[in-house]
């Protein structure tokens, strides 16, 4: 569970392969606000994409992007409030601050991830965190789904001001999240797990005129 | 509602996004033991309250989490400038008095206006600018 | 029910409404009819309905004024139900629609009737100007007496008493050009701007959007106004850069191109939201704008003339009439005067005699007015009467006759023999005052231009005005204008304008017009009959007299003093009048006087439009640890700790009774102290902190000593401000030698964080050390109490040996099958576990400890319980316990500070001033009631000497209080004055009710003084 990186930093696999339940942050919600399944009429779709890895990487943009590019086969993104991602997508690293990545990757993946990150970042300045527990992604499709944004958030998500690839750090109603655009028609929303309900009851509130669907 | 440009996110952007912190520029004594009760005092609690050029701290709280400073108009609510952390104003009280022209004051390009100022007010200013 | 209706004075034909859809509404609880496309005021005046309103303080009866938003009169409550009440809307601005239900704002029993208008009568002795002032002046408690008075007898209009079953939000908008007001110059400078490529937004408040264009009496390309303005707006429409906000009023102009709009997005379609699909749409919204560059194309509001008795019903705007008769097809009465400054009031007297009805006179100020319009008049065989006005109405509910004389505007004296002329309406007209309220949102102070007789807005950076709003009222120049204007605002934002063309106008003569307000009188102002210059608050040209001889000089003292332009009127009629009248009783210019300072909103906006989804279940967002569900179907009870919701305690439900919280606190705190309880800590701050200076950086954060934590251990810190007062506190582990795990308290999380990061990027950024929040990875659940080893022990692979595993350690292993941190720190003074596992998997962990726990006694607890187990512990709470004035050795807590460290750590050479060193400090002591069953008020003062003569010096006051039922007697923390050096000694709190307590200071710790039962 634990790996000889001692000295430097305590990693820490939190995952078990064991047969245990396990519940994504809006487990709660959708017993209690209900998941209203999508239909012909709904003009926004919602859908979880569930215990996914979350990594923060700090450190120096250089010396991250080399060991990225040399586990990943992929680089940080060039630009701040941006997103890099890989070839087929399931991998995604987004600007957060000059010496802040996160790097999202499919579900298990995160812990070996670290350690391989953290041998070939060796002796360099940098830290690394499993945030995965912490927070949630969803995501958003639909005609409607830029006018539900602009009801829920100041961030200027017009196509000219928010095109694919971007990412932001954004206020959500009364609280803030996590707002990437990895393709045209999709947006996602990083939630911190104890935001989550509030998140999910805002977009069902706010979406009920465009019928919004919840995919499960 | 300010509109504040960022200049580690490179955007302007709304001031939900932001909490002041604060005037800018106050730095700790190196050694405070070395201080009297009156300089510690100074350095605790004293801030200027300028009519006019300011310099403030802010932090981009739903962003970047950086702190960075802000040259203010605080008549005009004019944001002159942002810049890092470690660096400084280009554009100062003394500087506008002085009509030392500011090359290239770009940081504020385009969203930064002067609003919340008495007519007399931005008059000065842009004499001041001008 | 509806009897048979009659619309007297509607035309056959003409206007912009439906004839063939009829609407019913009530008004008064009079049933009348409508027409789509009708406004409510529009519709009234159809149907004869003179008076709409009782005035505010004279109580006279009131008729429709205006067409627009300045509309100073006719303020209804609508709603046919209680949900459905909504107040102070203008009837001018509310669309028909079927089954509408209003009510006069004012006039209480009836408007026809109308026992204040006693006071009237009584000439405003009731409430002369300074009225409130004087009366505040006044013994203050009268003031109570006079409003429930006031506001019965004015009627502001009442809030609903029901919940509004209609939803609103908010939208957030960007874009690169606001445009506000779709008139002729609003729409030019639109189409420039849409055409140009740049992202826009067309804003009007009206139902229609055309502005004047709607009824004006000009050609555009020899066709209808109208017709240009439904093709500009079919091509704005076709555009992905343009969003068009109909029915959508500008009201606030904040900072850097801030602008919020109000649209009204179905309140034209009945009075709550029609259901699609199912769902109810929104009824209002609130467009909450970031322009870069924005245009005010506002337009003007017509100015009355101020004469005597121009309140009767029957007195309007000429502009209004137009509008009425053009626009709406309505004449509002039979026999018109019209007295006007200017030539484009002349409109009015022509659209009159077009619609069949007979004009008695037109009356100028001027001596030799010339132009086209008043060839036209002169060609239809209208009397003209010059450098005259009408000097007063006469008439009750309703214009009988205008007095009409000459005048002599220089020397403001009647000059010749007044003349009556029998008519219902008079219309007038004194100009046409640019609507600046927005630009003076900004506080750019507008300046007066004499040419125009109107103060035209100051702007700042970024905001342009176009047209009308600036004081060019030609159509054609002001369409020209709009035009040019985006031309600057696109150059501004760095885009290029594309030329326009613009429709071709005819050509018009126009003479100037001359500058006319208050009107002379045969009397002196002071002894005429009322010359209302402020219609909604019954402000008079007499009152504005008195107010300066009463030496009331500046503008805005006079605005306050008469309460001029106050409320929801925002002096959109009369306060350039009122200002011309205060220049004339000052000897000053208008100039001089100045203008006072419009503020949002413009016009009255709904509770709903502001709150938009933020309320009912989505007022505050509410955090949810990992084992919420569990805490509710297991009856918690909740506290609000920040935005947690955690639990408080959990009621026992025996019997069908419902425990109190007392007992059940009581059972919660016997369940630790004697077997085992748990709490979900989830909610604590953790930050993972990482980096080689980590350590160095605790140690000059906290300030105790941190170099020699060991891997596998915790240590409890306690963090201060420069100014040495404590301001968190928590334990940190160390994970590996460059590796914490710092926890805060719960509502410190956030700001511990940034306070965290504020230190290393401003002061200590060589320090290499990073900070990120891990708070809602991981779950937390507290196991304590003397059985927690025994339990814990059935389901993890931890080494739980007293000996390996000590107080103040750490260690990782499986528990329930899941991978965990365990941290042996108490909280509660018992043996302790602290499981950490990553959130996902805590519900199947906390479960499990439940299974194995029920042979153990297991019993979950809230905060409550633990805040009276940690307070008998004497472990403090911060921001309970202390208030941002209390120093580590206040709290007696100098075993937790490193004087001796090599950096002067946060807080430490505060620690040295005068102030902090002095011996009567507030100092942390327990109390002991000295009649166990009392449990002091949390917050008393405490008292030395309670036989003091009042006012009693102050010696502290009770932090946390309970009961505690390990001692069987309640039990206090409390800040004493010196209270360290007074062991044994008695205090006192005075109650309220008179009672005195008595308690005895004793240590803080009640249990367990040597700490031995989290030692097992």
């Amino acid at each position: 569970m634990s790996n000889p990186v001692v000295a430097k930093a305590r990693t820490f696999d939190t995952r078990t392969e064991a047969n245990i339940p396990v519940e994504s942050p809006l487990a709660y919600s959708y017993q209690r606000s209900g998941a209203p399944a999508p239909s012909a009429k709904s003009r926004v779709v919602l859908r979880e994409r569930a215990m996914l890895g979350h990594l923060i990487l700090r450190g120096g943009a250089i010396v991250l992007d080399e060991a990225v590019r040399a586990v990943l086969g992929f680089g940080l993104p060039a630009r701040p409030n941006t997103l890099s991602h890989s070839e087929d997508g399931a991998r995604s690293i987004q600007w957060l601050s000059p010496d802040e990545w996160l790097l999202i990757v499919p579900g298990g993946e995160e812990f070996e991830l670290e350690g391989e990150l953290r041998n070939a970042l060796g002796d360099a300045h940098y830290a690394i965190v499993n945030v995965s527990g912490g927070q949630t992604l969803i995501e958003l499709s639909g005609e409607k789904a830029r006018e539900l944004l602009m009801k829920s958030t100041p961030s200027d998500v017009h196509p000219e001001a928010f095109p694919v690839g971007k990412g932001v750090t954004a206020v959500f109603a009364k609280t803030n999240l996590i707002l990437r655009r990895p393709t045209e028609t999709r947006w996602e929303l990083v939630l911190r797990r104890s935001f989550s309900d509030y998140c999910y009851r805002w977009l069902l509130d706010a979406g009920a005129e465009y019928a919004i669907g919840v995919e499960r | 509602m300010f509109h504040i440009y960022c200049p580690y996110c490179e955007e302007h952007r709304e001031e939900e996004e932001f909490r002041p912190k604060g005037q800018a520029h106050i730095v700790r004594p190196k050694d405070p033991e070395a201080c009297s009760d009156e300089e510690w005092g100074d350095y605790l609690f004293f801030r200027d309250n300028p009519r006019g050029i300011h310099h403030e701290m802010w932090v981009h709280a739903v962003g970047c989490r950086k702190f960075f400073n802000v040259t203010r108009n605080t008549v005009t609510y004019e944001i002159l400038e942002t810049y890092k952390m470690g660096e400084r104003p280009r554009i100062t009280a003394e500087s506008l008095a002085s009509g030392e022209i500011q090359g290239n004051v770009q940081v504020a390009g385009g969203g930064q206006q002067t609003v919340g100022a008495s007519n007399a007010a931005v008059e000065a200013v842009k004499g001041e600018q001008a | 029910m509806s009897k048979s209706v009659t619309q007297p004075n509607r035309l056959k034909e003409g206007g912009r409404i439906d004839r063939s859809r009829k609407l019913g509404f009530t008004f008064n609880g009079q049933h009348y009819q409508g027409h789509a496309g009708d406004t409510l005021a529009s519709a009234l005046l159809a149907n004869g309905v003179d008076i709409v309103n009782r005035s505010f303080k004279y109580s006279r009866p009131r008729g429709i004024v205006a067409a627009g938003a300045e509309e100073p009169n006719a303020l209804v409550q609508l709603g046919s139900n209680e949900a459905a009440q909504v107040p102070n809307v203008r009837a001018t601005q509310q669309a028909l629609f079927d089954g509408l239900v209003a009510r006069s704002t004012n006039g209480w029993p009836n408007v026809q009737r109308d026992v204040m208008s006693l006071v009237g009568k009584l000439g405003g002795r009731f409430m002369p100007p300074g009225f409130y002032y004087k009366t505040f002046m006044a013994p203050a408690s009268m003031w109570m007496t006079y409003e429930k008075y006031i506001r019965k007898g004015a009627g502001l209009g009442r809030s609903p008493m029901e919940a509004d079953p209609d939803s609103y939000d908010h939208l957030n908008q960007h874009c690169d050009l606001l445009v506000i007001g779709a008139g002729p110059a609003g729409l030019a400078a639109a189409l420039t701007a849409a055409r140009s490529g740049a992202r826009v937004i067309l804003a009007d408040e009206q139902e229609e959007m055309g502005g004047s264009l709607l009824d004006s009496r000009e050609l555009l390309d020899q066709q209808p106004a109208a017709k240009w303005a439904e093709r500009v707006l079919e091509e704005l429409a076709g555009l992905d850069n343009v969003m068009l906000l109909p029915r959508t009023t500008a009201n606030g102009y904040h900072d850097h191109h801030f602008v919020t709009l109000h649209e009204r997005r179905t309140e034209h379609l009945g009075e709550t939201a029609p259901l699609v699909d199912g769902h109810r749409g929104v009824r209002s919204r609130m467009h909450r704008v970031r322009a870069g560059q924005v245009l005010l194309a506002t337009g003007a509001h017509e100015r009355p003339l101020v004469y005597a008795n121009n309140d009767v019903p029957g007195n309007l705007l000429a502009g209004a009439v137009s509008t009425y008769i053009r626009r709406y097809g309505v004449v509002p009465g039979n026999k018109l005067v019209l007295s006007t400054s200017n030539d484009h009031a002349y409109r009015a007297a022509l659209d009159w005699v077009e619609a069949g009805r007979e004009v008695v006179a037109i009356v100028d100020a001027r001596a030799n007015p010339q132009g086209d319009w008043i060839d036209a008049a002169k060609a239809k065989g209208i009397r003209i009467i010059t450098g005259s006005a009408v000097i007063e109405a006469k008439g009750e509910k309703r214009v009988s006759a205008a007095r009409v004389a000459k005048i002599d505007l220089d020397a403001f004296k009647v000059t010749g023999q007044a003349e009556t002329l029998a008519c219902d309406t008079i219309a007038s007209s004194g100009g046409y005052s640019p609507v600046i309220h927005l630009a003076s949102h900004t506080g750019a102070r507008p300046t007066w231009n004499e040419e125009i007789l109107g103060f035209v807005p100051s702007l700042v950076k970024g905001v342009h005005a176009a047209g009308s709003a600036r004081g060019i009222h030609d159509l054609a120049a002001g369409m020209a204008d709009g035009v040019a204007m985006a031309a600057q605002a696109l150059e501004a934002l760095g885009q290029s304008a594309r030329a326009v063309e613009l429709p071709q106008v005819d050509a018009r003569r126009e003479g100037p017009a001359c500058a006319l307000y208050q009107v002379p009188h045969e009397k002196p102002t002071l002894r005429a009959p009322k010359q209302f210059v402020d219609l909604q608050n019954d402000v008079t040209a007499g009152g504005i007299e008195l107010a300066t001889r009463e030496g009331f000089e500046s503008i805005e003292h006079v605005k306050r003093y008469t309460a001029m332009g106050f409320g929801t009127d925002q002096g959109k009629l009369g306060n350039i009048n009122g200002m011309a009248i205060a220049a004339r009783c000052l000897g000053k210019t208008i100039p001089e006087v100045g203008t006072t300072v419009f503020r949002p909103n413009y016009t009255p906006v709904t509770f709903g439009a502001i709150a938009g989804r933020h309320c009912r279940d989505l007022f505050d967002p509410e955090r949810y640890t990992a084992l919420h569900q569990w805490h509710v179907e297991n009856g918690a009870e909740f506290e609000d700790v920040g935005q947690w919701k955690r639990p408080w305690y959990f009621p026992k439900v025996v019997n069908g009774k419902k425990e109190t919280m007392f007992d059940a606190v009581a059972r919660e705190c016997r369940a630790v102290r004697e077997k085992v309880g748990i709490l979900d800590a989830s909610t604590l701050g953790k930050i993972d902190i990482q980096g080689p200076d980590a350590r160095e950086f605790l140690g000059r954060v906290y300030t105790n000593k941190w170099e020699k934590l060991a891997v596998g251990k915790c240590r409890y810190g306690l963090m201060c401000k420069d100014d040495g007062m404590v301001t968190d506190d928590g334990v940190t582990s160390c994970l590996a030698d460059n590796h914490f795990l710092m926890t805060t308290t719960t509502g410190g999380a956030a700001a511990v964080l940034e306070w965290l990061e504020l230190w290393h990027q401003t002061e200590w950024p060589e320090l290499n050390v990073t900070f990120t929040s891990v708070t809602d990875h991981w779950a937390t659940m507290t196991i304590t109490g003397p059985e927690a080893r025994n339990l814990l022990a059935e389901i993890t692979d931890i080494d739980l040996d007293r000996d390996t595993f000590k107080f103040m350690d750490w260690r990782e292993g499986k528990v329930a099958g899941v991978p965990a941190r365990v941290f042996r720190i108490s909280f509660t003074g018992e043996l302790t576990y602290e499981i950490n596992v990553q959130a996902n998997y805590a519900m199947h962990v906390w479960k499990t400890l439940f299974e194995h726990g029920e042979k153990y006694g297991l019993t979950p607890y809230g905060t409550e319980t633990m805040h009276v187990l940690r307070a008998e512990k004497g472990f403090i709470i911060v921001g309970q316990d202390t208030d941002g004035s209390v120093t580590p050795e206040d709290l007696g807590m100098q075993w937790c500070v490193g004087y001796d460290k090599p950096y002067s750590w946060i807080g430490k050479r505060a620690l040295t001033r005068s102030d902090t060193r002095r011996t009567d400090r507030k100092q942390l002591v327990g109390l002991k009631p000295k009649d166990p069953k009392v449990v002091l008020e949390e917050g008393a003062q405490i008292v030395f000497d309670p036989k003091h003569a009042i006012p009693m010096p102050m010696a502290g006051h009770v932090t946390s209080s309970y009961y505690s039922p390990t001692l069987d007697s309640g039990f206090a923390l409390a800040v004493v004055k010196g209270g360290q050096q007074k062991m044994g000694e008695t205090v006192y709190l005075p109650m309220a009710d008179g009672q005195v307590h008595e308690a005895e200071i004793v240590s803080p710790i009640f249990v367990d003084p040597k700490g031995e039962r989290q030692n097992v």
